[in-house]
C-alpha cells in the first residue's frame, strides 16, 4: 500500500500555489483568445513553392495594412496560418488572394478561411462561459444529491483546481483558446468528476464498514483500493488522447493538449484535493450514517 | 447479476449483429431502405462553407416610419384633424395637434379595432407605441411591432437567399433561420465561396430614375456616384419610374452591334406601361439605372420603348452580367445582409482531416486494445471484443439517425474508446478484490458486478451531464463532439452490461473451479 496520505500537506501547498499562480497568470497575462472569441480572420494556406517562408509571407501581408497580422507555420513548412484582427473590408480575402498571386505567383491554396464578426465572437464567449458555469453548477447539484456536503465541497474544489490550472497552463504557454478548448474544458470537468466520484464512492463504503479507522488513513485505504482502476483508466484515456495529439492533425492539437493536461490534473486532484478536503473537514462514520438515517 | 436467460442471450446477439450491419452500410451499398443510410460528413470534413448572415433591419424600420408619416397625415386629414410639426427622428416620429383633438388621437392609437395601429391580441400589444410629452406625440414601433417586422423581413430574406443560391446550383444547401434576424447558410462541397458571398451581400434594389439638374425637383433629388466611378457623380430624382419588382425576367446577352455584354430585361404589364410613358415623355433626358444606391449607367432616351423590354449596359464582363441578371431575377432583399460569421474549409483539408482522424482512431484503438490485453489476458480479450462492438454500436446509432460527423466528433469517438474501458476495469478490479475473501468464483463475480454498479453509474452520469451541456450550448463542430461523446456513454453501458457480462458469464461458468481466474 502506498502512503499517499503522508504527502497530503505538501501537495495541498503545491495545489494552492498552482491555483494562485494560475489566477495570477489569468489576471495579468490573460488568455490568448483565438478569433472565435476575439473576432477576426483566420486563413490556412498551403503553398506549392517550398521557398516561401513565414517572413516573406509576413512582409507581403504587412504591406496590406491589415493591422496586427500573425503568420505561423501550421504543421509543416509549406502550410501557413494567418490571423488578423477584425477588418471592415468585405472583400479582404479576395484582395489578399490577388495580392499574394501578384507577389508569389499562383502558388497558394486557401485551405480554410474563418471570419468571425465582433457580435458573434462576443456571443460565443458568453455562451462558452455560461456553458462552463452551467456544467460546474450541474455537477455541484448532482454530487450534492448523491453525497454529503463535505464530499461535494471536495469534488467541487478539485474541479475548480483542474479547470483553473489547465487554463493557467494555457495562459503560461500562450496557447490559443478557441471553441474546441471550451469543449475540452467541459470534458475535463466530466472526467475529473468521474474520477473523484469513484474514489468517494469507496470512501463512503469504507466509512460504513470501519468505525475505528480515522479518515486520514481511511482515505488512503480507499485511494489504494481504487488505484489500479484510476491508473488503468487514466492510461487508456491518455493513450487515446496522445494518439489524437500526434496523429489527429493540426486542428485537434489544442483540444487534445488541453484534455491531456486535464486528465493528468484530474487524476491528481481526485487523490490530493478531493480526499484532503474530507480529512480537513474531519469526516467520520457519523457523517455518512446521519445521512443514511435522514434519507 | 450472472443469470442470462436464453431469450436475453439471443437478443444481445441479434442487437449486436443488427448494429454491425447498420454500421457497415457506410462502407457498402445496400438495396434495402433501412440499410441505405449513411453518416453525414460535417462541413469541416467534406469541405464547404458556413455563413451566418444578419439582416440589418434599421433601414426597413426607417422606411416604414417614413411611410407611416404619410399614412398618419392622411388618416387624420379625413377626420379633419390637422397634424402639425410632423418630424421624422430616425426610427421615431413626432407631431402635435390642437389641444381639443389630443384625446381623439390617443384614442385612435389605443383602439383595439384601429386600422392605423393594429392590435395583436396574442401579445396584448399594439404595433405602435405612442407617448405624449409637453403636448408633443412621439410614435415608434412597439417591441412586438419590431418583432413582427423582423420576422417578416426574415421570411422574405430567406426566400430571396434561397432563390439566389438555387440559381447558382450548389448541391444540397442548408438554409435556416436563426433567431429573428439571422439566416444560417451551409453550402457543402463549395470550394470558392467568394461568388456566393458577393451575391448574398447585395440587396439588389434596382430603380430607374431620371437624372435631373434641378435641386427643386418636387420629389427631391440625391447625388449618386457611378458604380465604376467612370463619370462624375450625378444628381438623380427620387421619383422612381420603375423598380426591380416590375421585372419578369433578366438575362445576360451579347449585344451584336456594340459587341458589349449587356443584361436584357422583360417588364410586367404595369412596368411596361410606365416605361413606355416615361420614355415617350422623357426623350432626350438621361434615365439612370440605379442599383443599391450606385448608378450602373444613365443612357439618354432616344425613342419610346413600348415593348416592355430593354437592356442595361454598363461595361459588364460576362460574369458580372450573369450575376446581375441572377440578382434581378431572384428579387431584391428587404434589407441589407451582413455576413457576421464565415467558416470555409477546402475539400483537400477536409479529406486530410478525415485521414488524420481515422489514423488517430486506429492507432488509439490498437494502443488501448494491446494495453488492456496485456493487463487482463482473457478478460482483456472480453473487454476488447466489447470495445469493438461498442464502436459498431456507436457508429450504427449515428448511422440510423444519419447524424453529422465532424472532426471533433471523431475526437469524441476516440475519447469514448479510451474511457469505455473504465466500466469494465471498475468491475474487474472489484472482482479481484472480492476474490481475496471469497473462494467461490461465481459469488465473487456476482458481488463484483453488484458492488461496482453505483460507481459506474455515477461516473457515467457526470460525463453525460458535460456532454448534454455541450450539445445545447455548443455550435457546429462542438455539437458533433458532444453527440458522439453522449451516445458513446449509452453504447458503453449497454456493451459493458450486456455484451461483456454475457461473455464473462459464459467464461466463468466453464471455469468455476479454477483459481486465480482474473
Amino acid at each position: 500500500m502506498i502512503a499517499f496520505n503522508k504527502y497530503y500537506n505538501q501537495f495541498n501547498i503545491l495545489s494552492i500555489s498552482l491555483v494562485v499562480i494560475s489566477l495570477f497568470l489569468l489576471t495579468f497575462k490573460g488568455l490568448n483568445f483565438g478569433i472565435d472569441f476575439k473576432g477576426g480572420t483566420l486563413i490556412e494556406l498551403r503553398s506549392t513553392d517550398s521557398k516561401i517562408n513565414v517572413s516573406s509571407l509576413r512582409d507581403n501581408l504587412n504591406s496590406m495594412n491589415l493591422g496586427d497580422v500573425s503568420v505561423k507555420n501550421f504543421g509543416n513548412e509549406t502550410d501557413f496560418l494567418i490571423k488578423f484582427e477584425i477588418n471592415n473590408n468585405k472583400n479582404i480575402i479576395e484582395e489578399i488572394k490577388s495580392n499574394l498571386d501578384k507577389s508569389f505567383g499562383n502558388t497558394f491554396d486557401f485551405r480554410r478561411v474563418e471570419n468571425v464578426g465582433p457580435k458573434v465572437s462576443a456571443e460565443l464567449l458568453k455562451s462558452g462561459v455560461i456553458a462552463i458555469a452551467v456544467a460546474l453548477t450541474l455537477m455541484l447539484i448532482y454530487i450534492w444529491i448523491r453525497f454529503e456536503w463535505q464530499f461535494s465541497l471536495g469534488a467541487i474544489l478539485a474541479l475548480f483546481h483542474d479547470v483553473l490550472v489547465t487554463l493557467g497552463l494555457f495562459s503560461l504557454l500562450g496557447l490559443e483558446i478557441n471553441l474546441s478548448i471550451i469543449a475540452a474544458v467541459l470534458t475535463i470537468v466530466g472526467y475529473s468528476m468521474n474520477d473523484t466520484v469513484v474514489i468517494f464512492d469507496r470512501v463512503r463504503e469504507n466509512l460504513r464498514k470501519y468505525s475505528d479507522i480515522k479518515i486520514y488513513d481511511l482515505t488512503n485505504i480507499s485511494i489504494n483500493e481504487t488505484l489500479s482502476r484510476t491508473l488503468i483508466t487514466s492510461i487508456t484515456t491518455l493513450l487515446a488522447l496522445l494518439s489524437i495529439f500526434f496523429f489527429g492533425g493540426e486542428i485537434l492539437k489544442g483540444f487534445s493538449l488541453a484534455m491531456i493536461f486535464g486528465v493528468i490534473f484530474g487524476t491528481y486532484s481526485s487523490i490530493y484535493i478531493a480526499n484532503t478536503v474530507l480529512v480537513r473537514l474531519r469526516v467520520s462514520q457519523k457523517t455518512v450514517l446521519r445521512e443514511d438515517e435522514s434519507s | 447479476m450472472l443469470y442470462f436467460s436464453k431469450f436475453r442471450i439471443i437478443s444481445v446477439i441479434l442487437i449486436s449483429l443488427f448494429f454491425i450491419l447498420i454500421a457497415s452500410s457506410n462502407l457498402f451499398k445496400f438495396e434495402n431502405n433501412l440499410l441505405n443510410k449513411k453518416i453525414n460528413l460535417g462541413l469541416d470534413l467534406q469541405g464547404g462553407s458556413y455563413l451566418l448572415l444578419e439582416i440589418d433591419n434599421n433601414p426597413v424600420i426607417e422606411q416604414k416610419i417614413q411611410n407611416l408619416s404619410i399614412t398618419i397625415r392622411n388618416y387624420f386629414k379625413d377626420k379633419n384633424i390637422r397634424i402639425k410639426n410632423l418630424k421624422i427622428l430616425g426610427q421615431k416620429l413626432s407631431f402635435s395637434v390642437d389641444e381639443n383633438f389630443k384625446q381623439t388621437v390617443l384614442d385612435t392609437f389605443n383602439d383595439k379595432e384601429s386600422e392605423l395601429n393594429p392590435y395583436y391580441p396574442r401579445f396584448k400589444s399594439h404595433q405602435l407605441d405612442i407617448i405624449e410629452e409637453n403636448n408633443i406625440f412621439f410614435v415608434n414601433y412597439s417591441t412586438q411591432g419590431i418583432v413582427k417586422l423582423k420576422t417578416s423581413s426574415q421570411d422574405q430574406a430567406l426566400e430571396i437567399v434561397r432563390r439566389r443560391i438555387d440559381e447558382i446550383g450548389t448541391n444540397e444547401p442548408n438554409i435556416l433561420k436563426r433567431g429573428n434576424d439571422r439566416i444560417l447558410v451551409e453550402l457543402p462541397g463549395l470550394d470558392d465561396p467568394m461568388r456566393i458571398k458577393s451575391l448574398l451581400g447585395k440587396t439588389a434594389n434596382l430603380t430607374f430614375r431620371f437624372v435631373t439638374n434641378n435641386d427643386q425637383d418636387s420629389f427631391g433629388a440625391e447625388k449618386l456616384s457611378y458604380e465604376d466611378e467612370s463619370e462624375e457623380d450625378a444628381l438623380v430624382s427620387k421619383r422612381i419610374i420603375l423598380s426591380g419588382d416590375n421585372l419578369l425576367d433578366a438575362q445576360p446577352r451579347m449585344d451584336s452591334e456594340t459587341n458589349e455584354t449587356v443584361v436584357t430585361f422583360t417588364l410586367d404589364r404595369v412596368g411596361a406601361k410606365r416605361f413606355g410613358k416615361a420614355t415617350s415623355t422623357g426623350i432626350g433626358k438621361q434615365l439612370a439605372i440605379v442599383l443599391d444606391g450606385k448608378i450602373i449607367s444613365a443612357p439618354v432616351i432616344r425613342d419610346t420603348i413600348a415593348s416592355g423590354s430593354g437592356q442595361i449596359s454598363g461595361g459588364f464582363t460576362f460574369q458580372s452580367a450573369t450575376d446581375l441578371a441572377l440578382l434581378l431575377r431572384s428579387g431584391a432583399l428587404p434589407a441589407p445582409l451582413n455576413i457576421i460569421e464565415e467558416r470555409t474549409v477546402g475539400p483537400d483539408l477536409g479529406q486530410d482531416s478525415i485521414n488524420a482522424g481515422m489514423i488517430a482512431l486506429a492507432i488509439g484503438f490498437v494502443l488501448v486494445i494491446v494495453f488492456i490485453f496485456v493487463k487482463y489476458k482473457v478478460f482483456g480479450l472480453i473487454t476488447n471484443i466489447t470495445l469493438i462492438l461498442n464502436l459498431f454500436l456507436l457508429i450504427g446509432i449515428l448511422t440510423i439517425f444519419e447524424a453529422t460527423l465532424t472532426l471533433p466528433g471523431i475526437a469524441g469517438i476516440i475519447l469514448t474508446v479510451g474511457m469505455a474501458v473504465d466500466a469494465n476495469v471498475l468491475i474487474f478490479e472489484r472482482i479481484k478484490e472480492e476474490l481475496k475473501n471469497e473462494k467461490n468464483n461465481l459469488i465473487a463475480f456476482d458481488s463484483g458486478y453488484t458492488k461496482s454498479r453505483t460507481a459506474i453509474l455515477d461516473a457515467n452520469i457526470t460525463t453525460l451531464l458535460a456532454a448534454i451541456i455541450l450539445f445545447f450550448m455548443g455550435s457546429g463542430p462542438i455539437k458533433g463532439f458532444s453527440l458522439t461523446l453522449g451516445i458513446g456513454i449509452f453504447t458503453t453501458l449497454f456493451s459493458v452490461y450486456f455484451i461483456a457480462r454475457l461473455l464473462t458469464v459464459l467464461y466463468v461458468y466453464r471455469n468455476k473451479e479454477k483459481e486465480g481466474l482474473i
